[in-house]
């Protein structure tokens, strides 16, 4: 008889990261079916090649370190996609794949792997990205407009306005708020409709696979700034586009919430949602392009081990302890 | 409904394996292996020597200073003292007992003509000599808490939740000898005398909780608190909480909060001293899980090896994979099967391989899982991350020693991180340093 001898506790509950990752794919879905279906296949093949560079970054960098393959907890797979959400459709297909595999190896992989990244490794390709193909990342193709499905160049596609460009003038977007929660828009492939991501964000509520604490805080004070600081007519127009426009719910829900970048307790989680939405505002007012979303959360990402290190939860036992 | 305590988790119970089956007594075994170090404190020295005879319920070990004695669980010839394993962890010296199958009485062992008039002194002495500690695990002298909270006691709780899952000793004991138990607690009450007697138990405890509404009918003062079932509900400080809404302070003792808490099983062994004359040299056991043939409580004499006592229940199955002394959360794992039940032995339960959700490759997704459900609310992760690398400043600013080691977190992690194992070597760490 083999009788096992470890530490306590002997039973664990039935959460995974596996079942916690393919939550998070689950939850994805929507936006990139919203994705395809308004900006065409061409985005689906995307999101495809970001994901198998993403896979394949994870596996060639696990055989090289020569360690176990982590193929199956799920990881790079949500990198994948959350990576492709955050390009236009229109980019190359080599950049994309370039993005996969820099996000998995480079910001997550060679930091130290699954929750010891400091920055969210999809949004650090995308910054990656920006730098190497600016024109590839803030070109839009016009809404309607047929992507081909081979290889482009940012001088191939018909670009447009999207509802960014508008409020950077700064002018009121020129679709209607319904087309906009929809996704008829121009944009990112993931972030058009603000419908697809929040019924993403209500399934991983439901699954408690997040907290509802770094979108509340990070939505609500994106919110109250454009209202008070409303550069439109009409602030609670304004505001309303600026919550619906862009990548702030993608941001908000998916990028903000990554539990390897994000702080832990729930005061530090709300402070950092604060900061994520105070960063965004400011980024978008000042800064040279009409998005500050992928910025915002990664200047956050170095800050939260000092929220985590001041904003600790309340101990049992505590406040007594103090009156002793 | 608002939490009565922070975190927790709700883990299967398992309770229905062994609650219905009626309690039975066990066989009474060859040889008893009696503990010399049966509660938190000093080891008792032996008080008899090879080939002496001993009667049952004879005192046979017993020390000063923060120590209870142990006491005959069968009659007969002692043949030996040596190291056997504890159900704790590691070895202990054990006076090894032939049983000569008479259970001739020792003259010691009788009721007090007239218990009620026993002053709170001699209750407290009887509670010692007895040998009577914490039942439900925590093996802590009786007669030491009783002497803590006296005059410090507001409210006193008898803690009969059971949080545990797979255990229903004290269910099984509050259905079959509820009086024993509330006698028990009345004795306690006299000693502290509070203002507040609670009776707690959870809400999966329906029939305990039904029978105990009927007793309490025959005990003016003590009030029966249901509590929705979720563990650790039956940690002390956790209890306290739940029915007080008071929270101990970190480093503290229940009594700085007025409290004092006793276990089920432990009240009716303070029952069973003062009117039988009894001291503890059986306990009722829950022997459970999937990996045992005919899970049931038996009643258990001490110093049984839990060899004999799985033996009584029909043995293991082919598939077992853990043999706990105590509950899944809490409890030790075995690996010699000599081991003998100590005093606050109060469950044997036995995982079958179903039950192993360890990992192979353990990671820390930084989910804040263990977070949630910490009922000290401490930060796990950091403990763990710190423990691991030996940051004795960090682990005490985040409060390693306030840790219960209750396993909430380690359940609750999706990467199955050993954090409890962990949490342990961390306090070790801190120990040393601090000599």
């Amino acid at each position: 008889m083999n009788l096992t001898v470890s530490a306590s506790p002997h039973i664990r509950g039935r959460d995974s990261t596996t079942r916690l990752m393919l939550d998070v794919v689950i939850a994805l879905l929507p936006a990139l079916a919203a994705g395809v279906l308004f900006q065409g296949l061409r985005a689906g093949l995307v999101a495809a090649v970001c994901v198998l560079s993403a896979l394949a970054g994870e596996w060639l960098l696990r055989l090289a370190l020569r360690r176990h393959s982590t193929l199956p907890d799920g990881s790079a797979l949500v990198t994948g996609l959350l990576l492709a959400l955050t390009l236009p459709a229109s980019v190359p297909y080599y950049a994309a794949a370039i993005g996969g595999l820099f996000a998995v190896v480079v910001v997550k992989g060679l930091c130290g792997g699954l929750g010891q990244n400091t920055f969210n490794p999809a949004l650090g390709a995308r910054a990656f990205l920006m730098l190497l193909f600016p024109a590839c990342l803030t070109r839009f193709p016009a809404l309607g407009a047929a992507l081909s499905l081979g290889e482009l160049s940012p001088a191939d596609v018909v670009t447009g306005a999207t509802p960014l460009h508008h409020m950077q003038m700064p002018a009121l977007p020129d679709v209607s708020l319904l087309d906009l929660f929809l996704g008829r828009a121009g944009g990112c492939i993931g972030e058009v409709s603000a419908l697809a991501l929040l019924i993403g964000g209500g399934w991983l509520l439901l699954r408690r696979v997040i907290s509802v604490r770094i979108p509340a805080a990070y939505l609500g004070t994106v919110a109250v700034l454009t209202l008070v600081f409303s550069k439109g007519e009409s602030p609670i127009l304004w505001m309303a586009y600026s919550l619906l426009s862009g990548g702030v719910l993608l941001g908000a829900i998916f990028m903000a919430t990554d539990y390897a970048t994000s702080p832990v307790g729930p005061a530090a989680q709300i402070a950092y949602g604060i900061g994520c939405g105070a960063l965004t505002v400011v980024f978008r007012y000042t800064g040279l392009f009409p998005e500050g979303v992928t910025y915002a959360i990664l200047l956050m990402n170095a800050a939260v081990w000092l929220l985590d290190r001041y904003l600790v939860p309340k101990r049992y036992g505590e406040k007594k302890e103090a009156a002793q | 409904m608002k939490s009565l305590f922070f975190g927790g988790v709700h883990p299967d119970g398992h309770k229905d394996l062994s609650a219905g089956v009626p309690l039975a007594a066990m066989a009474l075994p060859a040889q008893a292996a009696v503990l010399l170090r049966q509660h938190i404190g000093a080891p008792c020295q032996p008080l008899v020597a090879v080939g002496d005879t001993v009667c049952l319920g004879q005192k046979i070990g017993d020390g000063d200073g923060l120590c209870v004695p142990v006491h005959a669980p069968v009659s007969g010839v002692v043949t030996g003292i040596e190291d056997r394993p504890h159900p704790g962890g590691g070895t202990c010296p054990a006076i090894l007992i032939k049983n000569d199958f008479l259970d001739t009485p020792c003259p010691t062992m009788k009721p007090y003509s007239h218990p009620e008039a026993l002053s709170t002194a001699e209750l407290v002495s009887i509670i010692r000599e007895a040998g009577i500690v914490g039942m439900g695990g925590a093996a802590f002298p009786t007669d030491v808490k009783s002497k803590t909270g006296m005059s410090r006691t507001d409210t006193l709780i008898l803690n009969a939740c059971e949080c545990e899952p797979y255990i229903t000793a004290d269910d099984v004991l509050l259905r079959a000898r509820p009086a024993d138990v509330l006698r028990g607690v009345e004795i306690v009450a006299r000693i502290l005398s509070p203002g507040r007697v609670v009776i707690a138990l959870e809400d999966n405890k329906a029939q305990a909780a039904e029978v105990l509404k009927q007793q309490l009918k025959d005990f003016p003062g003590m009030e029966l608190k249901v509590l929705p079932t979720r563990y650790p509900q039956g940690a002390e400080k956790q209890l306290i909480q739940a029915v007080t809404g008071r929270q101990v302070p970190s480093g503290g003792l229940p009594k700085d909060v007025g409290c004092t808490v006793f276990n089920a099983a432990t009240a009716a062994a303070v029952y069973r001293a003062v009117y039988e004359g009894m001291p503890v040299i059986e306990r009722i056991i829950t022997v459970t899980g999937e990996g045992v043939k005919q899970p049931r409580n038996l009643m258990v004499r001490t110093g049984t090896s839990f060899l004999e006592v799985i033996a009584a229940v029909g043995g293991l199955t082919d598939d077992v994979w853990k043999v706990l002394s105590g509950g899944p959360m809490m409890g030790t794992a075995q690996g010699d099967l000599s081991v003998p039940v100590a005093k606050s032995t109060n469950a044997i339960v036995c995982l079958s391989s179903a039950q192993n959700g360890e990992s192979a490759h353990p990671v820390c997704i930084r989910c804040g899982k263990c977070l949630e459900v910490c009922p000290m609310g401490l930060e796990p992760l950091y403990l763990y991350r710190y423990s691991g690398a030996g940051d004795v400043d960090a682990l005490k600013r985040l409060h390693l020693m306030d840790c219960i080691e209750c396993g909430c977190c380690a359940y609750a992690c999706p990467g199955k991180l050993p954090l409890v194992e962990g949490f342990r070597a961390g306090k070790r760490t801190l120990k040393e340093g601090a000599k």
